[in-house]
C-alpha cells in the first residue's frame, strides 16, 4: 500500500489571519479619521462588527465544507477588501458633501460574502461545471455582448461596458469573466488533446490545423468586438490573454502562445492606427504630458504618487480626491499617496500571494478540469492586477479593469468572490487527503463527453464525508456526476493525461506533482501519513 | 499541464516584478520632476498652504502668513496692502506671484539652499518647516509720506539714500490691496484679479519702476551733464535766444532772463532754446552716452522688476535737440529719474539700487545680506560738484522753489512733459538733500489740475519735499 500524504487543515492560522486582516482593514478606516478630525469614527463598533461577523461567517462556512481549502486565500482577500473599504470611505470624505459610496460598497461585500458561502455550500464540487460546457460559453458570451444591446447599454467615461437595470447599473464583463474561464476549462479539457497532436510542423513551430484554429479566431473577434464597439482596451485584453493562457496550459503548446501573442499585436496595432481612444491612451503611456488636459487622469495619478513619496502622506493626510475616478480605477493611485509606494508596493504583493496560490492549486489538482479553472482564475487575477495597476503607475497603456476587492463597484466584488469560492474548493480537493485506485484506466475526466451517462451499478459508493479525512477517489465526484466508464470516450482519441495521472503508481498528490514518486515530498506540508485501509471500491 | 502551468507562473511573477520595478522606478526617477511640474496642483497647494516668512519694513512685517483653519493652514496678509504693494507684490494661489512675494519666494518659504542647514535641523527635530524672513531698504516714514503726498493722484515716488543705493520709498499710485488677491476665496481672489485688470486706471501697474514716461525738462540734468564732461562750467554762457529747429520750421521760445545766459541760469528757469541749441552742439551720442552712464538703457531693481529707459537712437539735429529737453521718444522711469539725482549728490557715482537689505533664516540667523556696490561712474566729481550747484540754484531761486526746506541744502530739477495735446502733461521732480542723504523723484502722472497751470514745481516738488522732511 501507498502512503500518501496529507495536508493539515490549517484552519486555526486562517482564522488567526482573519482577525489580522479585518482588524488590518478597520484599523485604517480607524486611522484616516484619527489623522483628519483626532477622533474615533462613530460608526467603528458597526463597521467593526459587519467586517468581523463576515470573517466569522466565511470561517465557519469552510471550516464546514472545505476544512482543506487554502488557509492563506481567505485572509489575503478579507485585507484587500478591507483596505479597498477603508480607501473609498476616505475618498468620500475627501468631497464635499461627504459621500456614502463605502456604506452601500460594504452592502455589496456583503452581497459577495453571501455569494461565495453559497458556492461553497451548495455547489462543493466545481466539478458540477464541466457539464455545462457550451451554454457557459454561450452564457458568458452574451454577457460579454450584453452592454451593445440598445437601450440596456450603457456608455460611462468613454467605454460602453455598463448594462442599467432600473435605477441599477453593472458590468457584466465582470460576471463574463468568470462563467467564460469555467467555459474556457471545460471546453479545453475536452479539446485539448486535438488540439495538442495534430498540427502542421511550420519553421520549427508546431501549429496546429488550420480547423481547429475556429475557437481562438472566435475569442480573438469577440475580444475585437468588445475593443471596437464596447471601446474598452482592458476587457479584451484580459477575456483574450485568459484564453490564450488557458488554451497553452490545455495544449502543451507555446506555438499557440506565440499565435495568441501575433493576433493580440495584430489587433492592437489595428485599433491603435483606427480609433482615437487607443492613440489617447498610449500618447498618455508614452508622453503624457504632451497634452495635460486630455492625459490630466493620468498624470494627477502619477502626481498622486509621487506626492506620497516612499511612505507616502498617512491616510487621510494626502489629496487622491484630486484624480478623476480615484474609488474605482485609480484606486491604487490613492493607495500609492497615502500609504506610500511601499504600501502600494505591499498591495501588489498581496495579489501576487494570491495569484501564487492558485496557480500552486493548479499544480496540485488532480484533474485537468481543476488544474485549468484554477490557473485560469488565478491568471485572471494577475492580469487585471497587471493591467490596472501597470496602468495607473503607467507601466502600460491605462486599461479599464477593476482593481479586485479593491476598487468601488459591486459586480465586480461579487463576481471575484465567488472565484476566490471557486478557488477555495478547488483548493479543497486539491488539499484533501485520498488515495487513487491503481492503474485506474481513466481517471481523468478529460475523456468524458459533454452529454450524461446514466449513472446506475457503475457509481462508486464513495463515502461522502467532507469533513473527515478520510480518503475518497480524487476523479470520483461527490455531487450527482456520473463515474467514469471506461468505454465513455467519445473524442477521436482516448484521453490520456500527459500528467499521467494513469500511470501505474498510485499518484500521490504533492506540492511537485510533476514527480510522481510515491514517497512523501518533504517540501510539502504534509505531516502525517496515512494508510488508507478502505480506499473505496477495488 | 504542469509545464505550461509553472510557465503562467513565471510569466505572472515577471508581471508583478515589472510592477514592482516600474513603482520603485516611479519613486527614484520620476518623483521630483512630477512634483516640480507646474501642473502639479499637490505641490502648488502644500506651497501655496506654506508658513512663509514675512517681509519687513524696519521691524514690522508688510506681509506675513498668519494661520487660519482651512485646507492651507496658512493665510498671506499685508498690512497696509496697497501702500506696500509695488514692493511684496502679491501671493495668489491662481494668479501665482509677483514683487518681492515672487523674487524671494524660496528665502520666503525657508527652501532656498542657504537655508538648508536650518530646514535639515528642523526636519530631524519634527518641527513644523517655516520660512525665513525678508528685510526691506523701506523706510516706513518716507512711504508713507510719500503716499500721503501723493494724495491718490495717478504717479509715483521713489526715494533713494544715494551712498548705498538702498530705496527708502517706493510708491505708486493707484494701487491695488494683494490681500484681495491673496485671499484663500478663490471666487473672490477671481474677482478682484478681473476688476483691477478691467480698470482703466491700471491700479496694478507699477509706475515708479516698470512704467517709462517722457521726462520732459528733468532731463535737462543730463543735458548739462554732458556739457559740463564736454568742458563747460555752470557759468559758461550759452545762447537763450529762440531756437529754430534744423530741417524744421518749429522754433523753441521760451523766456530765459535774456538771449545769452549762464548754464545756471537756464537750469534754474528751465530754459528750453537754451538746452535744445546746447544738445543739438553736443550731438545725440554724447547726449546718448551720458543718458547710459546715468543708467538709461539698462534694468534695475529685478527682485521687482523694472523697465530700462530710453534714449532713442539714429536721430536728426532736430530730434537730437527735442530729446536734449526730454521730449520727442525720450522715456524714463521715476526710478531712473531718482538715481540721475542720486549719481550727481553722489559726487558723480551711480550706486546700484537695491529693495532687499538682508535675509534671515526661520532662527533669525542671517544668510544673506546685501553689500552696496557702484554700478557706474555717471559723472566726474567735479561736474558732479558744478550740477550740484546749479541744482541747489533751482530750488533755491528757481522753479524748484516749493521743495525748499530750511536747514537742508537740497538741489532740485523740475519737469514738465507734454505728451500729447489732449493728456494733461506729466509733472516731475526730482532732487536731492545733502542731510538726510536722500535723492527723490516724484512723479504725478495726471495732475487733475488745469493744463496751462500745470508744472513740475508746483505739483511734484513738493511731494518730493515731503518725503525728505520725513526722513530727517
Amino acid at each position: 500500500m501507498a502512503e500518501v500524504v496529507s495536508y493539515r487543515k490549517r484552519r486555526g492560522v486562517e482564522a488567526f489571519m482573519l482577525v489580522f486582516a479585518v482588524a488590518l482593514g478597520w484599523g485604517g478606516y480607524v486611522i484616516i479619521h484619527l489623522n483628519q478630525d483626532a477622533e474615533l469614527p462613530k460608526q467603528w463598533p458597526w463597521a467593526l462588527g459587519i467586517l468581523f461577523g463576515m470573517a466569522l461567517v466565511l470561517h465557519l462556512v469552510v471550516r464546514w465544507r472545505t476544512p482543506y481549502a487554502d488557509p492563506l486565500i481567505l485572509p489575503l482577500v478579507m485585507l484587500l477588501n478591507g483596505l479597498g473599504l477603508a480607501m473609498i470611505h476616505r475618498l468620500d470624505l475627501g468631497t464635499d458633501p461627504v459621500m456614502h459610496s463605502a456604506e452601500l460598497q460594504l452592502g455589496w461585500m456583503v452581497v459577495a460574502v453571501i455569494a461565495c458561502c453559497a458556492v461553497l455550500i451548495w455547489l462543493r464540487d466545481y466539478r458540477i461545471l464541466h457539464r455545462y460546457t457550451y451554454l457557459m460559453f454561450l452564457a458568458g458570451m452574451a454577457l460579454l455582448m450584453l452592454p451593445l444591446v440598445p437601450g440596456l447599454g450603457l456608455e460611462k467615461n468613454g467605454a460602453r461596458i455598463w448594462i442599467h437595470l432600473g435605477s441599477y447599473s453593472f458590468q457584466p464583463a465582470e460576471l463574463a469573466k468568470l462563467v467564460l474561464a469555467v467555459a474556457f476549462a471545460s471546453y479545453l479539457v475536452e479539446k485539448r488533446d486535438v488540439l495538442a497532436l495534430a498540427g502542421v510542423k511550420f519553421v520549427g513551430l508546431d501549429l496546429p490545423r488550420a480547423r481547429d484554429l475556429g475557437p481562438i479566431l472566435v475569442m480573438w473577434l469577440a475580444s475585437l468586438a468588445v475593443l471596437v464597439f464596447q471601446k474598452d482596451l482592458g476587457t479584451s485584453l484580459l477575456f483574450f490573454g485568459l484564453f490564450v493562457m488557458m488554451l497553452y496550459v490545455a495544449t502543451e503548446k507555446p506555438s499557440w502562445v506565440i499565435l495568441g501573442l501575433g493576433l493580440f499585436i495584430s489587433g492592437a496595432v489595428g485599433a491603435y492606427f483606427l480609433f482615437g481612444h487607443v492613440q489617447t491612451r498610449v500618447s498618455g503611456w508614452l508622453t503624457p504630458f504632451s497634452n495635460y488636459d486630455l492625459n490630466y487622469q493620468v498624470i494627477n495619478g502619477q502626481f498622486g504618487i509621487a506626492w506620497g513619496g516612499l511612505f507616502g502622506t498617512g491616510w487621510g493626510l494626502g489629496r487622491p480626491n484630486l484624480t478623476p475616478l480615484a474609488k474605482t480605477d485609480f484606486i491604487s493611485a490613492a493607495i500609492g499617496e497615502e500609504l506610500g509606494i511601499t504600501g502600494l508596493a505591499a498591495v501588489i504583493i498581496l495579489y501576487g500571494f494570491i495569484v501564487a496560490r492558485g496557480l500552486r492549486a493548479a499544480l496540485g489538482s488532480r484533474d485537468p478540469f481543476g488544474k485549468l479553472l484554477a490557473a485560469g482564475l488565478a491568471f485572471v487575477f494577475a492580469i487585471q492586477v497587471f493591467a490596472i495597476i501597470g496602468g495607473v503607475t503607467r507601466l502600460l497603456p491605462l486599461t479599464g479593469l477593476t482593481t479586485p476587492f479593491m476598487s468601488q463597484g459591486g459586480s465586480s466584488l461579487v463576481a471575484n468572490w465567488v472565484m476566490i469560492g471557486l478557488l477555495l474548493l478547488i483548493t479543497h480537493q486539491v488539499r484533501q487527503p485520498s488515495v487513487e485506485p491503481v492503474a485506474d484506466p481513466v481517471a481523468s475526466l478529460a475523456g468524458e463527453a459533454t452529454q450524461l451517462i446514466p449513472v446506475g451499478s457503475v457509481r462508486p459508493s464513495v463515502a461522502e464525508d467532507e469533513t473527515g479525512p478520510l480518503p475518497i477517489f480524487a476523479d470520483a465526484p461527490t455531487g450527482p456526476i456520473p463515474a467514469v466508464s471506461p468505454d465513455a470516450p467519445t473524442g477521436p482519441i482516448p484521453a490520456v493525461s500527459p500528467d499521467a495521472l494513469t500511470g501505474p503508481v498510485p499518484s500521490i498528490h504533492s506540492d511537485d506533482p510533476t514527480e510522481f514518486v510515491p514517497t512523501v515530498d518533504p517540501n510539502t506540508e504534509a505531516t502525517t501519513a496515512i494508510t488508507p485501509d478502505d480506499g473505496g471500491p477495488r | 499541464m504542469n509545464r505550461p502551468i509553472r510557465g503562467v507562473a513565471i510569466a505572472a511573477m515577471v508581471m508583478f516584478a515589472a510592477l514592482l520595478a516600474n513603482l520603485t522606478y516611479l519613486s527614484i526617477g520620476q518623483q521630483s520632476y512630477l512634483n516640480d511640474r507646474a501642473e502639479n496642483r499637490r505641490v502648488a497647494d502644500a506651497r501655496f498652504g506654506q508658513d512663509r516668512g514675512p517681509i519687513l519694513v524696519g521691524n514690522t512685517a508688510i506681509a506675513e502668513s498668519k494661520p487660519v483653519k482651512d485646507r492651507y493652514k496658512f493665510q498671506r496678509s499685508y498690512a497696509n496692502g496697497e501702500l506696500y504693494a509695488p514692493i511684496t507684490g502679491f501671493y495668489s494661489y491662481l494668479y501665482r506671484t509677483s514683487g518681492l512675494e515672487q523674487s524671494y519666494s524660496s528665502e520666503l518659504s525657508g527652501q532656498d539652499a542657504s537655508q538648508f542647514l536650518s530646514r535639515l535641523v528642523n526636519m530631524l527635530s519634527g518641527a513644523v518647516p517655516r520660512g525665513g524672513a525678508v528685510e526691506t531698504t523701506i523706510n516706513a516714514k518716507a512711504q508713507q509720506a510719500a503716499w500721503k503726498a501723493l494724495a491718490g493722484r495717478k504717479g509715483a515716488v521713489v526715494a533713494i539714500d544715494y551712498t548705498t543705493g538702498a530705496i527708502l520709498a517706493l510708491v505708486t499710485s493707484p494701487s491695488y490691496d494683494p490681500n484681495k488677491l491673496a485671499t484663500h476665496d478663490l471666487k473672490d481672489s477671481t474677482k478682484a484679479w478681473n476688476a483691477l485688470n478691467d480698470d482703466a486706471s491700471k491700479p496694478m501697474s507699477n509706475r515708479a519702476t516698470r512704467e517709462i514716461y517722457p521726462p520732459g525738462s528733468t532731463f535737462k540734468l543730463i543735458t548739462a551733464a554732458a556739457a559740463l564732461e564736454s568742458g563747460m562750467t555752470a557759468d559758461t554762457k550759452i545762447d537763450a535766444s529762440a531756437y529754430k529747429l534744423p530741417t524744421s520750421t518749429k522754433v523753441i521760445t521760451g523766456n530765459c532772463g535774456g538771449s545769452s545766459i549762464t548754464l545756471t541760469q537756464a537750469l534754474k528757469v528751465s530754459c528750453n532754446p537754451g538746452f535744445a541749441r546746447l544738445g543739438a552742439s553736443l550731438g545725440q551720442e554724447e547726449l546718448r552716452n551720458q543718458a547710459e552712464r546715468f543708467g538709461f538703457g539698462s534694468k534695475f531693481l529685478d527682485e521687482i522688476g523694472s523697465s530700462a529707459s530710453r534714449f532713442p537712437d539714429e536721430l536728426d539735429p532736430a530730434q537730437t535737440a527735442m530729446s536734449a529737453i526730454g521730449e520727442y521718444e525720450v522715456a524714463a522711469s521715476p526710478l531712473q529719474m531718482a538715481m540721475v539725482s542720486a549719481a550727481i549728490a553722489n559726487r558723480g557715482v551711480l550706486m546700484e539700487p537695491y529693495l532687499v537689505s538682508q535675509v534671515t533664516d526661520s532662527d533669525l540667523n542671517v544668510v544673506r545680506t546685501t553689500t552696496p556696490r557702484a554700478h557706474s561712474q555717471a559723472l566726474s566729481a567735479s561736474s558732479a560738484a558744478e550740477l550740484q550747484k546749479m541744482m541747489v540754484q533751482v530750488v533755491a531761486n528757481g522753479t524748484g522753489h516749493n521743495a525748499q526746506i530750511s536747514g537742508v541744502t537740497v538741489g532740485g530739477k523740475t519737469g514738465t512733459a507734454q505728451s500729447d495735446r489732449i493728456r494733461n502733461p506729466y509733472a516731475w521732480f526730482t532732487a536731492w538733500a545733502d542731510n538726510p542723504h536722500v535723492a527723490v523723484c516724484a512723479f504725478v502722472e495726471d495732475a487733475q489740475i488745469d493744463a496751462s497751470e500745470i508744472a513740475g514745481g508746483r505739483v511734484a516738488a513738493p511731494i518730493a519735499k515731503a518725503v525728505i522732511e520725513a526722513l530727517r
